[in-house]
């Protein structure tokens, strides 16, 4: 069926009031940037609807992008004619023999803006009835969640025909939250949880921690390919690579054991702080989750916490393992984030962490360290990349190989 | 020359060198190596993977790769009979299977398992039926070739499978050595095979190349211990030049495949229209749809095959006995025996096996070839 254009209905946009209009502007744009690629689409925000004309574009691909587009509660595609009766009524019955399989229940449902078209809404949806009561006698009429349901929208440029309805990705466009630093690591829950920071409209840039010679390039570039993986829900995203090894290195050398962990996840914290600070970012997301391992037990959190007043969102913190990876798998990063490579935080794990590390020892056995100057020797070896969707990481031969099968 | 040995083995494609030489001089790798040259090799290894996968539409995990075909049936047949003993001991083959199957199974029987040789009719194929009425409790694997070697027949894997559908825990092994390219790739996918063997060397791939295709949930023992290559099923360092020369071979075998084969079966199709005006002359394979396009097995009567390989060989044409596996043995076609074909008619069987590079030009010379032969056997037999 070749649909001459995309109805997009916005999500939790229509509770917003005042802010309607930022927010509509967000979504569009994000549609827009979404959309690039395709270029005879022509894409205009409505205040109920977001239209995209398709001008000869297949839908398919179109919907494919829209699905991953924070801020669109539903979409359907829809057939544009002309607005006289024949016409509906042709298109109608191809549309209905395409989409209602033998035997299906229906019904129309009619909304019409323009009042000055010769039937009105029951008129329309009578006229209907009885077309297909004659065409497609193996239909049946159902007001109550029927099969198939064939919206007709009488518009003053047109009549618009639809039976299918594709669910959004729900959540808020992003960008309309605001900006925040996301650590990520590797593992299967920082993406997750930079998943649904992105879902509720946050704009999100990675701070991923790195210590070579210990992690490899692919730990580093398995970061990259997983806020790949994420960019489609909102556009390109900043990839901060922060260098860590010193810093663990002399913490190796000057902390007891037990609060070897506690200091490094505090002394990540701070960079990712004083980063967030520069960048003009809000907050700071994390894929912690309560009691998993020892430095997610809430008196390590406490522990860790304790160096920022900057407000830290975990959006998994309350999620089991299994829940978190059915997400992960659904967004594609599950098969990624099991690739074994070592990251900074196994390289120097203790073989006994604290699990209820003491605030007080905490801040006692940091004194031991000279945390300013190892801060800003990070800072200053910091390494922004801005990811955009599509782009590889891991296996940057991939064409060479291709180019060999 | 012409080739007709195709069954036997086919030449390497250039391209399909020219990849194993630049994978082998740029990518040397170790694929378990943990640097940098160890993951562009690994790179190789599992792009190759995805790519014969999607050739023959399977999933990227569902392919191990192996040295050749021969290994791939014993491992499959030897696999399942030690992953699955404690199940059953009952197998199930065909009387006209390749010996890699057909004496895997008996070594399998001296080890104490019971195995069913399913009879073919004179044409050379298996009942259903029969394979049905085999079927026992304690059956673990039954085991079809999809086309065979000898004589080409192409055997009912979809049915066999529509009746193991009732039979969920019994593994099903197609050899499908032959059957690659050969336009019967919607068989070999039917939802209830649970295992395929692949020979690289049989669609221009090097030889010490082969796959196997093993269904998801599916599990067998491995039968080469090691370095847990292959995700533990097959150790061995992998091939990765022989594997990337093979993914691509076989993508450039599917490449248009049904134009190669109704080709090969045109070429077939003159053979036959040629040959058949001879008296003495007796064939083996059939030319309907349930043979395959490549294979036409013939005699002529009163002649060893042995001679009139030779004979043709000062011709510059280039065939088999029955097999060339066993040609060199001197034993004679287990398939046309199995066929109940009389024995002095059996030895005096030989192969034509095509591919899609014969032409019919090498067609109509092999006719002129076959016209002198024959009259220089007429004067022998008088």
């Amino acid at each position: 069926m070749q649909y001459s254009e995309i109805m997009v209905r916005y999500g939790e946009l229509s509770t917003k009031g005042r802010n309607r209009k930022a927010f509509i502007g967000r979504l569009n744009g994000n549609v827009v940037k979404t959309l690039h690629d395709f270029p005879d689409l022509r894409i205009r925000p409505k205040r109920d609807r977001l239209h995209i004309e398709l001008n000869g574009t297949p839908s398919q691909p179109v919907m494919d992008r829209l699905s991953k587009v924070f801020g669109i509660q539903s979409f359907s595609p829809s057939i544009e004619v002309e607005k006289n009766m024949d016409a509906v009524y042709d298109n109608a019955l191809a549309l209905m023999n395409e989409t209602a399989p033998q035997g299906a229940s229906f019904k129309v449902e009619t909304k019409r803006s323009d009042k000055t078209f010769e039937l009105d809404t029951n008129g329309m949806n009578l006229a209907l009835g009885d077309f297909f009561d004659e065409k497609r006698p193996d239909l049946v009429v159902k007001m109550k969640h029927p099969d198939v349901t064939l919206r007709v929208e009488v518009r003053r440029e047109a009549i618009y025909l639809s039976t299918e309805t594709v669910k959004g990705a729900g959540g808020l466009p992003v960008g309309t939250a605001s900006k925040a630093a996301m650590m990520l690591s590797g593992g299967i829950d920082s993406p997750v949880a930079a998943y649904l920071a992105l879902k509720r409209g946050v704009d999100i840039e990675m701070v991923h921690f790195f210590s070579p010679p210990y992690t490899s390039d692919n730990a580093l570039n398995k970061a990259k390919e997983l806020t790949a993986k994420l960019t489609p829900y909102g556009g390109s995203i900043k990839f901060i690579a922060v260098p860590f090894a010193h810093i663990q290195e002399e913490i190796k050398a000057k902390v007891p054991e037990g609060y070897l962990m506690t200091i490094q996840r505090r002394l990540m914290l701070r960079l990712t702080e004083a980063i967030a600070k520069q960048n003009g970012d809000m907050a700071i997301f994390n894929g912690e989750s309560v009691g998993q391992v020892a430095s997610q037990t809430l008196a390590s959190m406490a522990a860790i916490n304790d160096v920022t007043v900057m407000p830290i969102v975990r959006p998994v913190a309350t999620m089991d393992k299994t829940e978190i990876i059915a997400l992960a798998e659904k967004i594609d990063t599950y098969e990624l984030s099991i690739m074994p490579f070592e990251d900074c935080c196994t390289i120097f794990a203790p073989p006994s962490p604290k699990t209820q590390p003491k605030i007080d020892k905490a801040r006692y056995y940091e004194t031991k360290i000279d945390v300013e100057g190892l801060m800003a020797e990070s800072m200053a070896g910091l390494q922004v990349t801005q990811i955009r969707p599509g782009q590889e990481f891991l296996n940057q031969d991939q064409d060479i190989i291709a180019d060999l099968l | 020359m012409i080739y007709f040995d195709n069954s036997a083995t086919t030449r390497p494609l250039p391209s399909v060198l020219d990849t194993y030489r630049t994978v082998a001089e740029d990518f040397f790798g170790n694929p378990s190596s943990l640097h940098n040259l160890g993951d562009r090799a690994r790179a190789v290894v599992e792009q190759s993977r995805g790519q014969i996968a999607q050739l023959i539409r399977a999933k990227q995990n569902e392919i191990y790769f192996t040295s050749c075909g021969t290994e791939g049936d014993n491992w499959i047949i030897k696999g399942t009979a030690m992953a699955k003993r404690k199940f059953g001991k009952h197998l199930i083959t065909t009387t006209i299977e390749h010996p890699a199957v057909r004496n895997t199974m008996k070594q399998l029987e001296e080890l104490g398992f019971d195995v069913t040789y399913i009879p073919v009719d004179e044409r050379g194929f298996v009942n259903p039926a029969d394979v049905k009425a085999a079927l026992r409790d304690d059956t673990i694997l039954v085991s079809v070739m999809a086309v065979n070697n000898e004589v080409g027949s192409i055997q009912p894997i979809a049915e066999i499978g529509d009746i193991l559908e009732d039979y969920p825990t019994v593994h099903f092994h197609v050899d499908a050595v032959q059957a690659a390219g050969k336009g019967v790739l919607d068989m070999l996918r039917h939802p209830r095979v649970d295992f395929l063997t692949f020979s690289g060397h049989k669609f221009h791939a090097p030889r010490g190349t082969g796959f196997i295709y093993a269904k998801e949930g599916r599990v067998i023992a491995p039968l080469l211990a090691g370095g847990g290559q292959e995700k533990d099923w097959r150790s061995g360092t992998e091939n990765t030049p022989g594997i990337a020369a093979m993914a691509k071979a076989l993508r450039l075998t599917f490449d248009d495949e049904a134009a190669k084969v109704a080709r090969q079966q045109a070429i077939r199709e003159e053979i036959v229209q040629h040959v058949q005006q001879f008296d003495h002359v007796h064939m083996f394979s059939g030319l309907g749809k349930d043979f395959a396009p490549h294979i036409l097995t013939m005699s002529i009567g009163g002649v060893r095959g042995e001679t009139i390989v030779h004979a043709f060989e000062n011709e510059g044409v280039y065939m088999s006995t029955t097999s060339a596996c066993s040609s060199r043995s001197g034993d004679e076609s287990s398939t046309l025996k199995a066929m109940n074909v009389d024995s002095k008619l059996a030895e005096s069987a030989f192969r034509i096996s095509l591919d899609e590079d014969n032409t019919m030009e090498e067609a109509k010379q092999f006719e002129k070839a076959f016209d002198k032969v024959f009259a220089g056997f007429n004067r022998m037999r008088k």
